[in-house]
């Protein structure tokens, strides 16, 4: 547990120093590289809670991470064209963003978690797709704000004191949302939560048998995973000045499922390690090939035949996995 | 008083029959054991109380209320503390996520059941999946008592134990028992489970064919309904 500790601080301290290296380095684009991987961490820790720690694998959390971009990108958009939604002021700062990010994130989360928990496994995986699939279509098919060709966030939104146009302050912004989440997580973890969510991965009668419902405890995992999701999304769609249903897409889905696998299921940095590596390979291999997914493939089946934990489990030791 | 009573109960796995008439009761206080011999309907009995395989016949009731059609985690909460067959802790889990994960307010918390059984003191940030057999067996029985249950429901909580571990396993049960619990428990170890049981209910294919204190359990009855 200790070495597990260790390499979350290590971890940390290696995505917080990454663009300040590069902004020494007069390499800027470093810096936006940086906060990529802080925010596709983040949509990978929302993940996490229902996949990892719940058992719960979700094919569709790419929907929540869409739905938190089109929450920035409308409000934005709303407020660029100064006719704010419901005439409310302040909708192009981003903790309003990310409050109502949270909120319709939840929104959809609980009658999508509340059908699907009803299936397990298999039928689980294809049932979210088939939600995430739904609200995918239902973004390219509405015209008012860009329906397939996205919509573009003019000014990027802002955040009280600082100048989030500035690339370092944005990935501070995006950084400290990721700690937070971790925070959070870390406690749920060790939560009595936590433990009966851990517990009903494992065997569903047994918790049954000492009074816990399932199925509550699963449904509360996946709205807490889809809020933390959608936040990132919102982020996501602030770094790119851009949304489009793509977010949504079931590709998306699966980059996060890819996240975590690399970087350690049920681990709590495991998709902090996953992100950082993802998003250099995309980068590295990405410069080579435009056909880069073809190497991430390879590793892929590398991780999941000779190393199961994941980067975390290679340099940690064993998971928590029983 | 009575705590539970179960009569003429009838359980189905699919569309071939386990139970075909169970009558048991459990009164405050009291401990019973459920005998009879290899599948004869002890654990189908056991998870008909529990809501696993619901009976599809007959009654039973809990301190008042009915479990027909209640989910097994509606048992639960009612007090029904279930020590499972072959232990089956959560492995994935430690120790004290075990014990904490099940725990409702009662006399029994994480320092009372540790204090029961030393050994999971010392080993609370252990995994269970680490434990001993007999380690796993105590972490099941506490897991239980941490819910509170005014019935506790021990099924082959000695089996393939060393004898050792199988006495403290006992004399915790017998602790237990000093203390008021009411115990329903099905046990192999017929010295031991005949000595603390203050009534015994036998099963035969299904159905009980006698009940009565552990004194009127004769030799002859026992081999005619327990003998192998």
């Amino acid at each position: 547990m200790r070495r597990e500790g260790l390499l979350n601080l290590v971890l940390a301290l290696l995505l917080l120093a990454l663009p300040f290296a590069a902004q020494m380095l007069g390499e800027p684009f470093y810096v936006t590289l940086a906060t990529r991987m802080a925010i596709l961490a983040l949509a990978a820790v929302g993940l996490n809670l229902a996949l990892g720690f719940g058992g719960l694998v979700s094919f569709g959390h790419a929907a929540f991470f869409g739905i938190g971009g089109y929450a920035a990108g409308i409000l934005a958009s709303h407020a660029f064209n100064a006719e704010p939604l419901l005439g409310l002021p302040g909708t192009d700062q981003m903790p309003v963003i990310w409050l109502v990010a949270a909120l319709v994130c939840a929104l959809v989360a609980l009658p999508i978690g509340a059908i699907s928990l009803r299936t397990s496994g298999v039928y689980f995986i294809m049932i979210t797709l088939a939600f995430a699939q739904m609200v995918y279509y239902f973004a390219v098919s509405w015209p008012a704000y860009g329906g397939e060709d996205g919509l573009s966030i003019t000014v990027r939104n802002g955040f009280p004191g600082l100048n989030t146009a500035n690339p370092l302050s944005f990935f501070l912004v995006c950084y400290a949302v990721l700690m937070a989440a971790l925070v959070l997580m870390w406690r749920i973890r060790d939560s009595r939560f936590g433990a009966a969510l851990q517990a009903a991965r494992q065997n569903d009668t047994r918790v049954a048998a000492i009074g816990i419902r399932p199925y509550h405890i699963r449904l509360a995992a996946f709205v807490i995973s889809a809020v933390v999701t959608g936040i990132a999304g919102a982020l996501f769609a602030d770094l790119n000045r851009f949304v489009s249903p793509s977010m949504m897409s079931w590709q998306m889905s699966g980059e996060l499922i890819v996240l975590i696998i690399l970087g350690g299921t049920g681990r709590l940095f495991g998709p902090v390690a996953g992100a950082i590596l993802y998003v250099l390979l995309e980068f590295a291999l990405g410069g080579l090939t435009e056909r880069w997914q073809f190497f991430l493939g390879f590793i892929l089946l590398g991780v999941v035949l000779f190393a199961r934990g994941g980067i975390i489990g290679v340099l940690a030791g064993k998971a928590r996995h029983g | 008083m009575t705590l539970l009573q179960a009569s003429a109960v009838e359980t189905f796995y699919g569309p071939s029959q386990a139970l075909f008439g169970v009558d048991l009761d459990v009164g405050e206080g009291e401990v019973v054991t459920l005998m009879g011999r290899n599948g004869m309907g002890k654990t189908t009995t056991i998870r008909s109380i529990c809501g696993m395989t619901p009976a599809r016949a007959g009654r039973i009731v809990f301190a008042g209320a009915e479990l027909a059609g209640l989910p097994p985690h509606r048992i639960a909460r009612l007090g029904i503390g279930l020590v499972p067959e072959g232990r089956r802790c959560f492995p994935n889990l430690t120790v004290q996520e075990n014990l904490v994960a099940s725990a409702r307010p009662g006399k029994w918390t994480l320092d009372a059941v540790t204090s029961l059984f030393l050994r999971l003191g010392e080993r609370l940030r252990q995994y269970a999946s680490t434990l001993s057999g007999g380690e796993q067996q105590m972490l099941a029985i506490g897991r239980a008592l941490m819910t509170n249950p005014r019935l506790l429901i021990l099924d082959e909580a000695t089996e393939g134990l060393a004898p050792i571990i199988r006495q403290d396993i006992w004399a915790a049960i017998r602790k237990l028992k000093a203390d008021g619990q009411a115990i329903l428990v099905v046990d192999k170890t017929m010295d031991e489970v005949l000595g603390v049981a203050d009534r015994c209910v036998v099963l035969e294919k299904g159905r009980t064919v006698w009940s009565g204190g552990p004194a009127e359990l004769t030799p002859e009855l026992q081999d005619r309904y327990l003998g192998v």
